[in-house]
């Protein structure tokens, strides 16, 4: 291989976290951001390093040096999602670009040179189609892929573009120090053993290196000797499996619009499953003649068949509704694009198939189509500490929630449980020997023994035994959530035991032990 | 050629026809009924019968009680228009959530949403509508008998085969002003079958921490 061959050009886009966060919270550039990871500061725009803020400074002494400071989380979904964009408008111009982390990309430098008439014009040419999309972009060219990235780190606003010449690289490394291999277990040691430069290191024998170091002793001995060369996968574009049915003129019965996506949900799982993948969520997104939009997103217990998309479609116009509810306005464009999917191998049957389970599933899509979407629940237990709030029911389909079940919930009630919970309490008075209000008193006793029970206006019966008042409070700092109760319970004359709930000087029923 | 080979010899013959026979007749009693807890075994001895209908007044917890082994056995459950029952409860019986089935307002479509329900779920638990006439009601059993799916009524059905009462109940635990429910003990009245001639009674005590 001639060195020629192993040119390495690296993109650089300086305090990308910062743009990538600014871009996806449509911030304006005027005021200073900071990206806080872990309680120190992970990176910030250039205004505020001018105010002295640095990486790895504690968020408070960041803000006390920079009073007007914006404090945003740091995401590396939202570097890794924005970066995506500037990928593809750079492979418009060359092509083989790898990614190195959000920000920074390399890619080879001898094809866009031979091509572009030079590397400096290569170069130029990206740096202006970046510019065009106001992405401010810093290149350097090297032998080796960490030479190229210390020589786009080297560069400033006015001067872009660095350039190390051929068979330079690693001397242009050699006088660096030894901290920029950037590796926390690494630097140390070297530094103790006195190689202050990677020229020191690079100097070693690269068999006594591995011998010593391992494999990361290896590969760091490679970028300081300048012989590091791009690995690694070429970013592949992503493939958009999703498709658009557009209506001409709109459409405003369910049953025409669902025939009318027939076609094209085919061809979208067609097209899945010549890649070997399966669609487990989908994105449906509708919009009317009106230019109302409405969009969900719905997932699978197995995976979509194109009836089942052509279902979802159908269940998402018709809304709660159910039956053939009609439309506010005439659809004119169903876009339906897969959100998840997964390599069709896991999806496989087994060879005897899942039979029942199978049937269960294809019975209840019917009888959602015909009941409407969320009508059908699968059940599931939930946390809280009222008992309706305990229970969690989940479209048919849909995905569980996560249960905040495990934790600690003060003022539950002993076993057993009540066979009957209301979902919503059912209005009671309970009265004391001689027909007088019972209440519960700052000192949590009642101000008489409850002797008369009458659920719903029903005549009253006289209770046999009951035992509280148990406290139950919940978020006593928030005035609209919070929630101060006592509870009973009790049995009546017929033998029928109940869970009884005094909240703001109303009795209810809770639940029931029936 | 199987056939050829089944005609020459008569044995295979006999065995052959005499599998016919079988599948066509109506099957034993141990494989004609859902599995219930060894606690409910006081009240139905030989399990919950298939392809029929229960009434059970008085209780949901026996219901709860009734379903729970079938469906930790694998057996796909059904809950049809019963909004308040208590997944707690459901759930310290043993009955798998996950295996649940929940429509909690089917409207006015009761009738067609408990039929495609019967289709696959082998044990329903449902509130009877309002008015059940009842051609309905026989629809629907030979309907439940086909899939061999049982159904437990809550509140009266108009041609349940079979009955459970509650007389009485009675519990323990709770006194006057203090202690909380714990031990329950119920008294019922049961008529299984519908030539079953007089109920019969039977006691049952439903611990505070049920272990299935």
């Amino acid at each position: 291989m001639t060195s020629s061959d192993a040119r390495v050009l690296v993109v650089w886009l300086p305090d990308w976290p910062v743009i990538a966060a600014r871009r996806s919270l449509e911030l304006t550039s005027d005021q200073p951001l900071a990206l806080i990871h872990k309680g120190v500061v992970f990176a910030c725009s250039s205004d505020a390093r001018t105010s002295g803020v640095q990486r790895g400074l504690a968020v408070r002494e960041a803000q006390l040096r920079c009073p007007q400071l914006l404090v945003v989380a740091y995401d590396p979904q939202v570097d890794a999602r924005a970066f995506e964009p500037v990928v593809a408008s750079l492979e418009d111009l060359v092509p083989g670009v790898r990614i190195l982390r959000p920000g920074l990309c390399a890619i080879r430098a001898r094809g866009p040179a031979r091509f572009y008439g030079g590397e400096e014009r290569a170069a130029s040419t990206i740096l202006e189609a970046l510019a065009r999309a106001d992405i401010p972009a810093r290149l350097g060219i090297a032998d080796s892929v960490f030479g190229a990235e210390r020589a786009a780190l080297k560069t400033n606003d006015v001067t872009p573009l660095s350039i190390v010449d051929v068979g330079t690289t690693r001397q242009f490394l050699s006088a660096q120090p030894i901290s920029t291999l950037d590796d926390t277990a690494l630097v140390p040691v070297l530094r103790r053993l006195g190689l202050h430069r990677l020229g020191d290191f690079a100097a070693l024998d690269r068999t006594a290196v591995g011998a010593r170091f391992g494999e990361a002793g290896l590969r760091a001995h490679a970028r300081a000797s300048a012989t590091d060369r791009l690995s690694g996968a070429e970013h592949t574009p992503e493939v958009d499996f999703g498709v658009d049915v557009i209506f001409e003129p709109a459409l405003d019965r369910v049953d025409q619009i669902a025939f009318g996506v027939r076609t094209a949900s085919e061809s979208m799982v067609d097209r899945l499953a010549e890649n070997g993948l399966v669609c487990t969520a989908l994105r449906i997104t509708v919009t009317s003649e009106s230019g109302e939009r409405r969009e969900r997103s719905w997932s699978h217990p197995h995976h979509f068949s194109a009836a089942d998309v052509v279902d979802r479609v159908r269940w998402q116009l018709q809304g709660s509704g159910g039956g053939n509810a009609g439309l506010t306005s005439p659809i004119e464009r169903v876009e339906m694009s897969p959100a998840r999917v997964d390599a069709s191998a896991n999806h496989e049957s087994g060879l005897w198939g899942t039979s029942l389970d199978e049937r269960v599933h294809h019975a209840l899509a019917r009888l959602h189509s015909i009941l409407g979407h969320g009508a059908v629940a699968t059940p599931s237990l939930g946390g809280g500490r009222f008992l309706n709030e305990r229970q969690v029911l989940v479209a048919w389909g849909d995905e569980t929630p996560t249960s905040k079940r495990a934790l600690p919930w003060p003022g539950s009630i002993p076993p057993p449980a009540p066979a009957t919970v209301f979902a919503h309490p059912r209005p009671a008075d309970v009265r004391g020997p001689s027909g007088e209000p019972v209440e519960v008193d700052a000192r949590g006793m009642t101000t008489a023994t409850p002797a008369w029970l009458a659920l719903d206006r029903s005549p009253a019966l006289k209770v046999s035994s009951w035992a509280g008042p148990w406290p139950v409070t919940q978020r006593w700092w928030d005035a609209d959530a919070h929630r101060s109760a006592q509870r009973f319970q009790m049995i009546d004359s017929e033998g029928m035991a109940w869970l009884m709930i005094l909240e703001d000087h109303e009795w209810a029923a809770e639940a029931r032990y029936d | 050629m199987s056939s050829v080979a089944a005609f020459e010899s008569p044995a295979s013959v006999r065995q052959a026809l005499q599998a016919r026979i079988s599948s066509m007749q109506s099957t034993r009693l141990d494989e004609d009924a859902f599995p219930v807890l060894p606690m409910m075994r006081a009240v139905l001895g030989r399990g919950l019968r298939r392809g029929t209908v229960y009434s059970i007044t008085g209780s949901t917890s026996l219901a709860l009680a009734l379903v729970a082994a079938a469906s930790q056995s694998g057996e796909w459950c059904g809950v049809l228009d019963v909004p308040d029952l208590g997944l707690e409860a459901a759930a310290g019986w043993g009955i798998d959530l996950d295996r649940l089935v929940w429509v909690a307002d089917p409207g006015d479509r009761w009738m067609s949403t408990v039929g495609s329900m019967a289709d696959v779920l082998g044990l329903l638990i449902v509130r009877a509508p309002a008015r059940v006439t009842s051609a309905e009601a026989s629809r629907l059993l030979a309907r439940l008998r086909q899939t061999r799916s049982t159904m437990l009524v809550l509140g009266e059905w108009p041609q349940s085969e079979s009955q459970i009462r509650v007389v009485s109940s009675s519990w323990t635990g709770l006194g006057a002003g203090h202690g909380h429910l714990a031990d329950r003990h119920l008294e019922l009245e049961v008529r299984q079958g519908q030539n079953a001639g007089a109920p019969r009674r039977s006691r049952l005590r439903v611990p505070a921490a049920i272990s299935p």
